[in-house]
């Protein structure tokens, strides 16, 4: 039998939801960034299957440039991370609403 | 092929659960490798081999270690997962729970809508990639070229550490105060 | 001579131009040269007018001139057309001489003010008014100036206007003028409405044929033009203003307040004579409003301690005397009372505003005293004045202009003896204010000393004002003693004869009561303030006496009663429809928004999480839409 498109689509599905959880209850940044990492992985595998469905490699080129942006993402959004740990002492994402409309 | 696809996929939605549930972050660190690699599995039985094995080298191997560094960096350890005990109680869970599981319910009545797709599951090797990465998207490689340079430059700028010019023993809290402000006055507007 | 005629309000506008537009920049003599010198030539061409009118009278008895055309209203022309007759070159007789001297007793008055040019720029403006006032040969143009005089005593009233006091004082001048104003332009209308022109000499002729003596029409007509002139000329009950307008330099009170603009209604009702005559219930209110004026003013001049005030009220009361005359028919009588009026009430206002600037802008009689002695010259004119103003028998001219106006109010047909004896008790009240205020200013021990004496600029003015009020009566004699009657004569071509009742007792009887009312009230004014003055403040003491004293003071109340009728209610209406149907609409709009935004922010609080949960939620909101569509 071959593989289900629909199925790896859910697959990919239940993993970007996951992350999703993982960014709305964690209040620590770094995890935070952790599953904003997964729902992105869970992406690119969305495109993978899409690739494999159509026999094109457009997919893969796709995830490709994926993979790069997450890689560009994580080292500048870490730095961010250790001013913040330096600033405030805490990586608590709640302390950080300076931007609150008085 | 479909029994490594449901093995694989079993297992990585079992290690994303564990790694947003985790208190300590390098316990959630190490469970993201297990679902990055489930992941490459899945890449696998799908026909797409360097797509797997770059998922290997880049997610597993590099971005994870970042997160470890800056982990070991920032000393996140005893007290983090102090920390954590106290904010996830499991009524936090609740909220989001639902809503990503409304989510989800949406999401899979639109993928099952259409006519059930089988595939044939052919590889699609890596040279059919570079000659589809380096014919058509030559122009969005260039674009991934300079995105890279930026987040190198960003990177190293925002990171960087202002020179201590008294031994941390030598100093007293005014000092450390008036140099944190400083700091803070040259990261906005530099 | 028809062309001489149009320079006489012309001189002092192009003064009012010039001084306006480059009096700030002009040197002071350049502005008084400017300011006094056009007055002064309007002053010699009337004169030269005048001369030609007395020795060799015109063949109509007036001269006229058409400057201009002003506007059509298809078949309605009115030009700016003036017209001298005999009563209007009396009237720019003494509007331009007693203006000329004016104007040099006020180039040093005013000397040391920085806003010199302002100063003449108004008082120009306002000679060019009143004269166009008095020249206008028809109703419209007679306006422009009724206005014009308005427009400038509220800038010379408010002249000080650093102040806020002179400035509340002179909108209360130009809001209770304006009652009248508006009063006599509805009398306008009604004119132009039923005579179909506004032309004065077509009115005079029109009138008695259109309208039936008595008819209820003309009655209204006439009320009208009496309410515009009860405004003007601060009759009872639009004569709150005139003691409030005081404020204004001493110049301006001799000059509009004194001798011009209040005798404007005067002019007026004789002008329209025509008119008032056709309506015997108008003459007798305008009899009435004269005697009631002259009464409750003069009660109010026996109590004032300031001494303008009490120049103010007697002047209030003396234009009460001519209003008697106009209203019992003597005519000339009246216009003769304003011709020696204007000399000695002009001269009274100057002299008091010497005594004032040298005692240091003390106003209070009570803390003057004894300049008898250090102000010799200021005090023989002053004299002089308050002899002509208290109608001393047969040595002022006061005499012999108030004398026929008592034998008029008995004898004329329109008299009765409730008016006769209104104006005698009104004689006496004169005669005992005006000892009262010699008394207390001149004689006595000196309270405050002089600071410096007045210049010849301003002394040779009140020299030759107290001449006049001392020998411009001896041109009319009452007709029992010498046979001279000048003035009369020279109006009786414009106003009517008097007609008096048939057997009358002799007028040499009321002459005589006169002069002894006149005595009496002198003899009690030096004995209750010169010999026993402890009867005086005894007097005062007493509650009831102290009661009436205090209304006499107030002006009989007016003023708290125009307060609590017209006032309050109208800042009442205005304080609750601040915040009226249309505004809350407004502010509800405002408001609405202002909630709004606050709601709205409440979204925006800082926190990463719950923008996160907003994205989801619109995430979900529109694929849900996705799958229900």
């Amino acid at each position: 039998m071959s593989i289900q498109v629909n199925a790896v689509l859910i697959v990919a599905a239940i993993l970007f939801v996951l992350g999703f959880i993982g960014v709305l209850t964690r209040k620590n940044i770094l995890f935070m960034l952790i599953s904003v990492e997964i729902m992105l992985n869970a992406a690119g595998l969305a495109f993978v299957a899409a690739s494999a469905k159509w026999q094109q490699a457009d997919g893969q080129v796709m995830f490709l440039f994926i993979l790069a942006m997450a890689a560009a993402e994580v080292s500048v959004g870490l730095a961010l991370v250790l001013q913040v740990y330096h600033q405030y002492k805490t990586l608590d994402i709640e302390k950080l609403n300076a931007l609150k409309d008085e | 092929m479909e029994v490594l696809f449901c093995i694989s996929s079993l297992v990585a939605i079992l290690s994303t659960v564990m790694v947003i549930t985790r208190l300590n972050p390098v316990h959630a660190l190490l469970y993201l490798v297990v679902s990055f690699m489930s992941v490459a599995m899945i890449f696998l039985s799908l026909g797409a081999p360097f797509m797997a094995v770059l998922e290997v080298i880049v997610y597993a191997g590099a971005i994870i270690v970042l997160f470890i560094f800056v982990t070991m960096m920032l000393n996140l350890g005893k007290e983090t997962a102090e920390q954590e005990r106290n904010w996830l109680k499991p009524r936090v869970w609740v909220g989001p729970s639902i809503l990503a599981a409304v989510l989800l319910a949406e999401m899979i009545i639109l993928l099952t809508k259409g006519q059930p797709g089988s595939m044939q599951v052919t590889v699609v090797d890596p040279k059919k990639v570079a000659l589809s990465l380096y014919g058509e998207y030559i122009i969005a490689l260039e674009l991934v070229g300079f995105l890279m340079i930026a987040g190198i430059v960003g990177a190293a700028h925002i990171g960087k550490h202002r020179k201590r010019s008294f031994h941390r023993f030598l100093e007293d809290e005014a000092e450390t105060e008036q140099q944190l402000k400083a700091d803070y006055h040259d990261v906005h507007t530099g | 001579m028809n062309n001489l005629l149009a320079y006489i309000p012309a001189f002092p506008l192009l003064g009012f131009l010039v001084l306006s537009i480059a009096g700030r920049k002009m040197s002071k003599n350049l502005v008084a040269l400017t300011g006094v010198g056009s007055i002064c030539i309007s002053a010699i061409i009337s004169l030269v007018i005048a001369a030609g009118f007395i020795s060799s009278p015109p063949t109509e008895g007036f001269i006229s001139t058409s400057v201009w055309h002003w506007f059509t209203l298809s078949d309605f022309i009115v030009n700016i057309g003036l017209r001298a007759d005999a009563l209007s070159v009396i009237f720019i007789f003494i509007i331009t001489f007693v203006g000329a001297l004016i104007h040099i007793y006020s180039a040093e008055f005013m000397r040391h003010d920085e806003d010199y040019a302002r100063f003449f720029a108004s008082m120009n403006l306002f000679v060019c008014s009143m004269l166009l006032l008095v020249l206008a040969d028809n109703l419209v143009l007679l306006y422009l100036g009724w206005e014009g005089v308005g427009l400038c005593s509220y800038l010379l009233i408010g002249f000080w206007f650093k102040e806020p006091t002179n400035n509340h004082a002179a909108n209360k001048a130009f809001l209770i003028t304006r009652i009248g104003d508006t009063a006599m332009l509805i009398g306008l209308f009604l004119i132009f409405h039923n005579l179909r022109t506004l032309n004065i000499q077509e009115i005079l002729l029109l009138a008695p044929q259109k309208f039936s003596t008595g008819s209820s029409e003309i009655t209204l007509i006439a009320l009208l033009l009496l309410a515009g002139g009860m405004g003007k000329s601060a009759q009872v009950p639009l004569q709150t203003w005139l003691p409030d307008a005081m404020a204004g330099p001493s110049p301006v009170s001799a000059l509009i307040h004194a001798a011009t603009m209040v005798t404007a209604g005067v002019y007026l009702v004789a002008r329209m004579n025509a008119v008032f005559i056709l309506s015997p219930l108008a003459m007798s209110i305008v009899s009435v409003v004269g005697a009631v004026t002259l009464l409750l003013a003069g009660c109010s001049a026996m109590v004032q301690s300031d001494i303008k005030r009490i120049l103010a009220y007697s002047t209030i009361s003396q234009i009460g005397y001519m209003f008697l005359a106009l209203g019992v028919g003597a005519w000339t009588a009246a216009i003769f009372h304003f011709f020696t009026h204007a000399f000695f009430k002009a001269l009274l206002f100057l002299a008091a505003g010497v005594i004032i600037e040298s005692l240091h802008h003390e106003h209070n009689i009570f803390r003057m005293g004894g300049l008898k002695k250090s102000m010799p010259v200021v005090f023989v004119t002053f004299l002089a004045g308050a002899a002509a103003l208290a109608a001393l028998p047969l040595v002022t001219a006061g005499f012999f202009s108030k004398d026929p106006i008592l034998w008029y109010a008995f004898s004329s047909e329109k008299g009765n003896a409730w008016l006769w004896m209104t104006a005698l008790l009104g004689a006496f009240l004169t005669a005992f204010y005006t000892t009262r205020l010699m008394i207390v200013v001149f004689w006595g021990e000196a309270k405050t000393a002089i600071g410096h004496h007045p210049g010849k600029a301003m002394i040779i003015p009140l020299i030759i004002l107290a001449i006049l009020s001392v020998t411009a009566g001896f041109v009319e004699w009452p007709h029992n003693m010498i046979h001279l009657t000048l003035f009369s004569d020279l109006l009786h071509q414009q106003l009517p004869e008097v007609a008096l009742k048939p057997d009358l007792p002799a007028e040499s009887l009321f002459q005589l009561i006169a002069a002894l009312t006149t005595f009496a009230g002198i003899v009690l004014g030096y004995m209750l303030y010169y010999r026993k003055t402890y009867l005086a403040t005894s007097w005062l003491q007493s509650p009831s006496v102290a009661g009436v004293h205090n209304l006499f003071k107030s002006g009989w109340g007016f003023d708290h009663f125009y307060r609590a009728v017209f006032v309050q209610p109208f800042l009442f209406i205005t304080r609750i429809n601040r915040t009226d149907f249309f505004d809350r609409i407004y502010d509800g709009i405002a408001s609405l928004n202002i909630q709004l935004n606050r709601f709205l922010s409440l979204s925006q609080n800082g926190s990463l999480r719950w923008y996160v949960v907003g994205v989801l939620a619109g995430a979900l909101f529109i694929i849900t839409l996705q799958l229900l569509l």
